[in-house]
């Protein structure tokens, strides 16, 4: 075997190692904060080895068979090295490995067990994310796809004994699972038309030339289907926002860093097989700019600070989808990979204003950044990366994301994308407006979190500035393919964005209430989430519940009832003839005598 | 000479008793003496035609039949004293633990 | 190698009963004993005679003949090959696991553990059985004490009594373990009436003195008796493998069996059905098979999806698994249907993946009926806290079932997708898809009912698992999580006898 190969293998090795032994000895799961430590110490390891692997640019490729057949195996597992993979095993190990660090003091007041628990979910699920990342084939990818879901559906669950947590958990697994119904359609549909899942062989085909596929439209369509589940995409968007009664270091993992960027992870991974289907593409620029566009919406109007941060991860995921689908693959990746340093970073920030405070609700926080301004600060840079201010991360790759989509000549999609901008800047404003300054509204004292809390949060800030001055200084490239105008212009959004929300949530120059009657339409939809919730609940209940019902009253009142009437006919019948048994000897007797008789008189007759 | 035909009317009409006495006693000894005098019957039968037929095999069933009979007989009053241990009564009509 | 394995392996439960029956009265700790130790010898041999089979030379092996009536060609002929070998095994896992679960049986418990292991062998006689003569009696052997394990150690539950057949409904007893039993046993006596009526045409037919497997499989039948002699072991085994619409008979069945009797019906029996069609089916018919897969797979879709959704509809969790096997035999004989490689291979891994997996549901289900006393899951909530492990084990249970990856369950769903859109109707890849999809709601709602929420207020002193109920989950989870991760080792040897099976049908 390829020594190469083993660095890259350790880096999931070594969380699975971590998950089998919390899961396997309950023992140590039950220390809590030590099952936290080998947890932890599993992907410190795992991250060191990305970063090597990383850093000297591992190339290769090795499978292993899964699934036997007659003539040599259908399916492969194993491991598939490249630049954009090893980025993201550097991304996912480390914001693991801060996330994980944070929870121990995040998750501090609960049970050791339940603490053992997330531990092992955490660990499962870097596992999971890292094998996805790795995956050379579809099938791999889906496996590790599905069990990502199942470890959001458990993070998100993780106080299962709150009713709404158990049901985000379980809207989010459904809602997610609708689109890789599409997904597995779709591998299903490009097997049977290739008989490979593997990418390299496909990749090959695709650039030869040779990959006649009839329908690959609607094969890569439904595949696309799965990332709009687990990107959280229009108008599979809806679980995303619920996901947030999850612990909020898992809202910082796993849905805004890591898992929920799987979609976009995926059309890159996949573009050569994408970019044969410009329809496909288009459809994947719109279906993002909108829903960039109509998150970015919902956020203005949302008051719960996770959420609002839960909708800003929609909408950016919205700028990568559009931007893959523009054909700037690497822009849609690169806002991938910084918007995973600092939305994990506003995520974490967020978690702990909400444990100084304990609330999510923005209108009663306020003043906060007198009592933590470390936080404060952090929350700060995030903002401004994520409302792309340069010299941050988020400026470089917001703005090579918008110079994509114009280069594409997707007008519709930029206009969108530029307004969600704006947005952008807007409410994540509001947001520190509300939280940070202004009036103090929080009861008690809050207080600045401990320092490994702190630590990470730091940590991750640094890195997005740093990420953002290195961008700056060494990545042109993006920006040749620019025009010059779009850096002031996309800026001068961000500006205005900032302004508005100054004005409205800090100097009360402009009456919020007041705008919200002016576009009260706007308003009155944003804050119902457009009617999606709810055309999903009735949905599912009017829908698949209402018809279960009727089959299940079919099968047990009709079917069976059939198959009842049968019997009870049969029951009838025999009851009727019950009364020839008199069950006295002698009429039994005369029976047979009469019997008898009545041959003798047949055989007389017969002979004649 | 008495003809085969007479002893095959005898037999016929000791059955037919028999039967009449299966079919009208109530009483259970009653019945078990009609099964007997039926069983006869078979027996004259089967003496008759090995006398008439010269063959010896027809005396051999009969003897059977005597011990089987006589088996019969104590089975039958048996399951008769154990009806009356139980149910105090051997009248045939209200023995209808099967009636359906 | 002359020691029988494959007759030990069959018998050793049998004797186990006869022991249990003449030695072991009134000592429940020898009855147990006894059990763990006669399906436990057949557990050990069937691992190894899973490791012994030679996959390069594939074909029946461990064969044994011993001539019976010799004059009707009727022997007792044993031999397994890649499909019966999984089927062996999952039997020895099932009943072992289920020895476990049912520990805490107190009433008469060594009529119940000698009729249990009896049942066993006739399951065991049915898998390695090539004589279909000898394979029907050991079908027989194996329905038949059903009827007293429901009728007497069963449960009752209620229905109650609507629509246009209600006075149907008061006259029949529904609902009562004794007209579970009684509907369990005369649907599948109706079923096996077919199959020996099926045999028999084919013995006449044939004219040769034997009622071998092997001499049946070198006959070619004409295309029209195929026909109609594949309908009947389609209906007499279907109907135990609860094909659409006579499937009635086993959410009533399960529900009220007890616990033991619930995992060895749905994760064992049922297979019986879907081998049966599989294996004397198409083994023996090809063309019949052939002209008749559009109503096998058309069939197989309604099962998936109307199971799925009437498990929707069930209140009561035990009618939720229920239904629910009746919709993974669907995923079974629509595997089956596609008459492709990979679809067969899906169906017999799916014969496994879901019998261990609803044998693990019953096992829970029963743990849960036997702490909390009761089946209504609208009444229950938060019993996580209470029953963690339980809570876990079921949790693992319903991912295999909808199909996540990792688990069994998976890897034959996705085979059996595949093999359908290569099959002569694609479509049939949507309903199959879409129950996936129900089973994830179903699922999942009970799982979010039962165990997760703020704990039920109408339960109290609930407890985890014990000792050897232990054994029996971590046993089925474990198998079910090992067989996802490594498929290979189970489709390696079904794949040897799929593809000479299918040899037959697509080149006649």
């Amino acid at each position: 075997m390829d020594l190469s190969l083993l660095l890259p293998l350790l880096v999931p090795a070594m969380p699975f190692a971590a998950f089998l032994i919390l899961a396997i000895v309950p023992p140590i799961r039950r220390t809590g904060r030590g099952a936290g430590a080998l947890s932890i110490a599993a992907i410190a390891v795992s991250f060191v080895a990305a970063v090597i692997v990383w850093h000297s640019g591992f190339v290769g490729e090795r499978t292993w068979g899964w699934i036997p057949a007659d003539g040599g195996p259908i399916a492969t597992v194993g491991v598939m090295v490249d630049p954009i993979s090893n980025a993201m095993l550097v991304l996912v190990t480390l914001v693991s490995l801060l996330v994980q660090i944070y929870s121990l003091a995040y998750l501090s007041d609960e049970r050791p067990g339940a603490l053992g628990r997330y531990y092992t979910y955490q660990s499962l699920f870097v596992f999971s994310m890292l094998g996805l990342v790795l995956a050379p084939g579809f099938l791999q990818m889906f496996v590790f796809w599905e069990l990502v879901g199942l470890c959001s559906y458990l993070l998100i669950g993780f106080w299962y004994d709150r009713p709404a947590a158990a049901r985000a958990a379980v809207k989010a697994f459904w809602i997610t699972k609708l689109g890789d119904l599409g997904f597995i359609i779709g591998i299903v549909l490009l097997w049977s038309a290739t008989g490979t899942f593997e990418f390299s062989e496909l990749f090959e085909r695709a650039e030869a030339n040779t990959l006649a596929v009839p329908g690959l439209a609607v094969i890569m369509f439904l595949i696309y289907l799965g990332a709009v589940g687990k990107s959280a995409q229009f108008p599979l968007h809806v679980w995303l926002p619920d996901a947030m009664e999850g612990p909020t270091p898992v809202s910082a993992l796993i849905h805004a860093a890591t898992m929920v960027t799987a979609g976009v992870f995926l059309v890159t991974r996949a573009e050569p097989l994408f970019a044969l289907v410009p329809e496909v593409m288009a459809v994947i620029a719109w279906v993002g700019a909108f829903t960039a566009l109509l998150a970015a919406t919902m956020a203005c109007v949302e008051g719960d600070i996770k959420r609002v941060l839960a909708y800003s991860t929609v909408s950016q995921l919205g700028y990568m989808m559009a931007a893959a689908g523009a054909g700037a693959t690497p822009a849609g990746f690169l806002h991938l990979l910084t918007h995973g340093l600092f939305k994990a970073l506003l995520f974490l920030a967020a978690g702990a204003v909400i444990h100084a405070v304990g609330t999510n609700d923005m209108f009663r926080m306020g003043g906060l950044f007198r009592a933590m301004p470390h936080t404060a600060i952090v929350f700060l840079i995030g903002t401004l990366a994520l409302a792309g201010v340069p010299p941050l991360a988020g400026f470089y790759s917001k703005e090579a994301v918008l110079g994509g989509v114009w280069e594409a000549h997707l007008t519709g999609p930029f206009l969108m994308l530029a307004l969600t901008a704006l947005l952008t800047a807007f409410y994540m404003f509001r947001a520190v407006f509300l939280t940070f300054f202004g009036r103090a509204h929080a009861g008690g004292h809050p207080h600045e979190a401990p320092w490994l809390m702190r630590g990470p949060l730091w940590l991750l800030a640094v890195l997005t500035v740093v990420a953002g001055i290195r961008l700056a200084l060494s990545g042109a490239e993006a920006h040749e393919a620019t025009p010059g105008w779009l850096p002031p212009f996309s800026v001068g959004l961000a500006l205005l964005g900032f302004v508005l929300a100054l004005a409205m949530y800090q100097r009360g120059v402009i009456d919020p209430a007041r705008v919200a009657r002016a576009l009260a339409p706007l308003d009155y939809l944003a804050r119902r989430r457009y009617g999606l919730d709810a055309l999903y609940a009735g949905l599912y209940r009017g829908l698949i519940l209402g018809f279960a019902r009727v089959i299940g009253w079919i099968d047990r009142y009709f079917v069976d009832g059939i198959l009842n009437a049968l019997t009870a006919l049969t029951l009838r019948a025999g009851d009727s003839l019950r009364h020839i048994q008199t069950g006295r000897a002698q009429d039994y007797v005369y029976g047979v005598a009469f019997g008898v008789l009545l041959l003798f008189v047949w055989a007389q007759l017969w002979r004649r | 000479m008495i003809g085969l035909s007479s002893y095959l009317v005898l037999a016929a009409l000791v059955f037919s008793i028999g039967l009449f006495g299966v079919l009208t006693r109530r009483n259970a000894v009653g019945i078990l003496l009609g099964i007997e005098l039926m069983l006869n019957a078979v027996n004259i039968n089967l003496v008759a035609f090995a006398r008439f037929h010269g063959d010896l095999t027809g005396l051999i069933f009969t003897l059977f039949t005597i011990a089987i009979t006589v088996v019969e007989v104590a089975v039958g009053l048996a399951i008769v004293i154990a009806i009356f241990r139980v149910r105090r009564t051997v009248d045939a009509d209200r023995l209808d633990l099967l009636r359906g | 190698m002359t020691i029988p394995l494959l007759s030990i392996i069959t018998w050793s439960p049998f004797i186990g009963a006869l022991l249990i029956m003449f030695t072991a009265r009134h000592s429940p700790r020898a009855v147990r004993l006894i059990s763990v130790v006669t399906t436990g010898i057949s557990a050990v041999l069937s691992i190894w005679i899973y490791v012994a089979y030679e996959r390069e030379t594939a074909g029946f092996q461990f064969y044994e003949k011993v001539p019976l009536v010799p004059p009707l060609g009727i022997s007792y002929e044993v031999g397994v090959d890649g499909i019966s070998l999984l089927m062996v095994l999952l039997t020895s896992i099932i009943i072992v696991a289920g020895v476990f679960a049912s520990w805490t049986v107190t009433v008469r418990s060594q009529e119940f553990y000698a009729l249990l292991l009896a049942l066993v062998t006739g399951v065991y006689g049915v898998f390695v059985s090539l004589d279909l003569f000898v394979l029907f009696l050991f079908y027989e052997l194996a329905v038949l004490p059903m009827y007293l394990l429901i009728g007497i150690w069963g449960s009752t539950g209620e229905v109650r009594p609507r629509g246009i057949f209600a006075w149907a409904f008061r006259e029949t007893g529904v609902g009562t373990k004794e007209y579970a039993a009684m509907k369990l046993t005369l649907y599948l006596l109706f079923g096996s009436a077919f199959i020996l009526v099926g045999i028999l045409a084919l013995y006449v037919h044939a004219g040769s003195a034997s009622f071998s497997f092997l001499d049946f499989e070198a006959t070619a039948f004409p295309r029209g008796l195929q026909r109609w002699v594949f309908l009947a072991f389609y209906v007499g085994f279907g109907i135990l493998a609860g094909i659409w619409p006579l499937h009635t008979w086993s959410p009533d069945g399960h529900a009220s069996a007890p616990t033991a009797v619930s995992m060895l019906h749905a994760g064992v029996l049922m297979k019986l059905g879907a081998y049966g069609v599989v294996r004397v089916g198409m083994g023996l018919l090809p063309d019949g098979a052939v002209d008749l897969a559009w109503l096998v797979g058309t069939i197989a879709c309604v099962n998936i999806v109307y199971g799925a959704l009437s498990s929707m509809a069930q209140t009561d969790l035990k009618y939720v698994i229920a239904y629910s096997s009746v919709s993974h035999m669907g995923i079974v004989m629509l595997g089956a249907a596609t008459l492709t490689e990979v679809g067969l291979n899906g169906s017999v891994f799916q014969m496994f993946a879901h019998g261990v997996m609803t044998g693990l549901f019953f096992a829970l289900v029963g743990l849960v009926y036997e702490k909390a006393h009761s089946r209504e899951i609208g009444k229950m909530g938060g019993f996580a806290k209470m029953m963690p492990g339980i809570a876990a084990a079921f949790t693992i249970g319903g991912l295999s079932s909808l199909g996540l990856p990792a688990t069994a369950g998976f890897v034959a769903e996705l085979l059996t997708f595949l093999g359908s859109w290569r099959s002569a109707h694609p479509w049939w890849l949507f309903p199959a898809v879409a129950g996936t999809f129900l089973t994830a709601i179903y699922v999942l709602r009970v799982v979010k009912q039962i165990f997760w929420g703020p704990p039920s207020a109408h339960f109290h002193d609930l407890g985890d698992a014990r000792g050897p109920e232990w054994v029996a989950l971590v046993l089925l989870v474990a198998v079910l999580v090992f067989f996802g991760m490594v498929p290979g080792l189970a489709i390696g040897p079904i794949d040897t006898a799929t593809v000479p099976l299918l040899a037959r049908i697509v080149s006649p």
